[in-house]
């Protein structure tokens, strides 16, 4: 591979995981989702990137799937689900910013140390390009865990997978990339149906997970 | 159609996704129940054929050997009882009015679609469609928690949901490290996803991205499987559901995640130089099965306590097979058949009780053997057998499994038998009123089916007594596959 085109890879590569920090510290759901139709844009330039350097042409279906189904219909589903219950103008108090961003930047450092380790004897590109996979998936991880809202949840979890995408581009010729992308969109249209059809509002009244932890099938 | 019949395992998933197309046209609860069991009964057949017809050798998507045909056989009968037991609890529920006719035909389309999925995983040669395939049965199941749509429900789904996505995405990471190990080997393309490519030239892989593949598949189809601590969504999941999926899922889903992590772990065995994944297994394996037994005591959710039994069950053969070893390995694959018989049996029971009873309540539900005699009978005879008493087959389990442990390991064997103990108490103390004593709440008369359940228990009871020959033998032969 000639050397502006790794480098181009890579500054893909690490875009994604800038946008993922980005998501980190929104605070209100409507910036939250339009960073997330960046890490999709993100996501679908570098996976039509790779499509272009490695000459595999079913990349590029991936990387449409990436751009029509997550940076567009997903996002705009979403802003339609939260102005419909009333919480696009909620502000959700993301706890301790600076500690999830520390503990954000521990875990890129951890899965760039672990990967670059462990992983001598794949091709250079290849474990570059797991490691900032990893430090995708872990962030999307983190801001499952430290967000209670099920909406932010959700776009945590798409982060989450759009790391796997990445990582599963970077594997050279790995076959079933494209099925994986399209059962991992039917995964999220579900997650998404979920969350407007179940009406989690309605049953609830909020959307606040916290809410709902009182209830351990215990105390009727 | 010559196809089909040729190969048993095209009929093994064919069948399934025709009639979940089908189950999802036709109207009528009586008319899609009952055809729900027939193509589960056909499948259930297919399976069978897979001991008499000859295997076709493995194809770039399919496999049959000695080791899934097992998975096989008791996912498809266990699946075949469940669409029965399903039959009858679910026409209550709609007399009830806890289902509506809309939400039953989706529920059975996707019964259907849940037994291709795991079908698919099982017989699958190919190490992403495996994960694909355990993908649509996580969706399925999820969706069928949450049907009735009960602030319980919908809970417990979302639960399963984040988790289980969470899982899946990790076993997806450590899937393509498997692939990106086996590149350099194997070549490019579809070649290094293939299981059989893989096992055969396994040793000639980068160790170090085997054991980090390894860990992410563990954590990822062991949130699956339900070991703690990744086990969360499982008591919920049980609990909120309809009953029948709760049996499906302990005694089926559990195991299928259980296989994927099987097929791994004899992929690393195979390399030299690679972590051991036993200790790994045994670790998890014990931790899950002494702090189930410790959750038991608390339980008064009659389905959330069975829910923490499988955690243990599970955490059991965990340990079983990661302790590795002809006979602990005869005896996980054992413990893991007669676990799936008994607790789904148990299920059978449990869920025509809550629907008597009105309630999942320990507390609300006492004295069952004075008012349903065979329901309670049947129920006191599963929890006896689930606790590890003999004579049933998973004394025979349990007991191999701490003798070849402590010809090995006293110490862990100790661990082992200490958790034992402190579940059959739990067990013992949580049921001992609720199945004998003076009856109360409401003591309506039963419409149960009793068949599947009474049929479970007499395989168990017929396996702690007397296992034929030609089983012993075959277990034996995937015992020692599973090195």
């Amino acid at each position: 591979m000639d050397r502006i085109a790794f480098d181009i890879a890579h500054l893909l590569a690490g875009g994604l995981v800038l946008v993922s920090f980005m998501m980190i510290y929104q605070e209100r759901l409507t910036a939250l989702l339009n960073v997330f139709a960046m890490h999709a844009v993100v996501l679908a330039l570098s996976v039509s990137w790779q499509a272009h350097i490695q000459h595999a042409p079913h990349l590029y279906v991936t990387a449409a799937i990436a751009l029509v189904f997550k940076a567009m219909i997903i996002p705009g589903a979403l802003h339609r689900i939260i102005r419909r219950m009333g919480i696009h103008r909620e502000v959700e108090t993301v706890v301790g910013v600076g500690l999830t961003m520390l503990a954000g930047m521990g875990l890129v450092a951890m899965s760039i140390v672990l990967m670059l380790r462990l992983t001598e004897a794949a091709d250079t590109f290849a474990r570059e390009d797991l490691a900032f996979a990893l430090s995708v998936v872990l962030l999307g991880l983190l801001m499952m865990v430290t967000r209670r809202n099920a909406v932010s949840q959700v776009v945590g979890f798409m982060s989450l997978e759009n790391g796997l995408i990445l990582a599963a581009t970077g594997a050279k010729g790995m076959p079933l990339v494209v099925e994986i992308s399209v059962a991992f969109s039917v995964l999220i249209a579900f997650i998404v149906i979920g969350v407007f059809l179940f009406r989690i509002r309605e049953r609830f009244d909020t959307i606040d997970l916290g809410a709902l932890e009182e209830y351990r099938g215990e105390n009727q | 159609m010559n196809a089909l019949l040729a190969n048993p395992a095209y009929a093994i998933l064919a069948i399934p996704a025709g009639t979940a197309v089908l189950l999802a046209l036709l109207p009528g609860y009586r008319l899609t129940a009952r055809l729900n069991v027939a193509a589960s009964f056909a499948t259930l057949l297919a399976a069978l054929a897979l001991f008499f017809v000859p295997r076709a050798a493995p194809g770039p998507y399919l496999l049959v050997d000695d080791l899934n045909i097992v998975f096989v056989v008791l996912n498809t009968f266990v699946g075949f009882t469940a669409a029965y037991f399903s039959a009858s609890y679910i026409g209550h529920e709609m007399e009830t009015g806890k289902l509506t006719a809309a939400s039953l035909r989706f529920y059975h389309a996707m019964y259907q679609l849940m037994m291709f999925g795991m079908n698919l995983a099982l017989l699958s040669n190919n190490i992403g469609l495996m994960w694909v395939a355990i993908e649509i049965a996580t969706l399925t199941t999820v969706l069928m928690v949450g049907i009735y749509r009960t602030h319980a429900a919908l809970e417990a789904a979302w639960k399963y949901f984040i988790l289980g996505s969470v899982g899946i995405a990790l076993a997806l990471f450590g899937t393509i490290l498997v692939y990106l190990a086996a590149q350099p080997v194997l070549g490019e393309g579809a070649a290094s996803m293939i299981w059989t490519n893989l096992l055969s030239r396994a040793a000639e892989f980068d160790p170090a991205i085997l054991n980090l593949a390894f860990v992410f598949l563990l954590l990822g189809y062991g949130t699956k499987v339900g070991l703690a601590p990744l086990h969360a969504w499982l008591p919920d999941a049980h609990a909120e559901g309809p009953t029948p999926i709760s049996a499906v899922l302990s005694g089926l889903l559990l195991n299928v995640a259980l296989y994927a992590v099987l097929r791994f772990k004899m992929l690393i065995a195979t390399h030299p130089d690679a972590i051991a994944p036993g200790p790994l297994m045994v670790g998890m394996g014990l931790l899950s099965l002494i702090f189930a037994a410790f959750m038991l005591y608390r339980r008064r959710d009659i389905k959330r306590l069975f829910a923490y039994s499988s955690i243990e069950h599970m955490g059991i053969i965990v340990f079983a097979f990661g302790m590795g070893g002809p006979l602990a390995n005869f005896a996980g694959l054992l413990h893991m058949v007669m676990h799936s018989l008994t607790k789904s049996a148990i299920f059978y029971s449990v869920g025509h009780v809550a629907q008597i009873k009105g309630t999942q309540q320990i507390d609300g539900i006492r004295g069952l053997t004075q008012s349903h005699p065979a329901l309670g009978w049947g129920l006191a005879l599963g929890v006896l057998a689930i606790a590890g008493m003999p004579p049933f087959g998973v004394f025979m389990s349990e007991f191999l499994i701490v003798t070849s442990t402590f010809a090995r390991e006293p110490l862990l064997a100790l661990l082992l038998v200490f958790g034992l103990l402190v579940a059959f108490g739990a067990l013992i103390l949580r049921l001992a009123g609720f199945i004998f004593g003076e009856p109360t709440g409401k003591v309506g008369p039963a419409e149960a089916s009793l068949a599947p359940l009474y049929a479970h228990l007499a395989l168990v009871l017929a396996a702690g007594i007397f296992l034929p020959g030609p089983v012993v033998a075959w277990f034996r032969a995937v015992a020692a596959l599973l090195g």
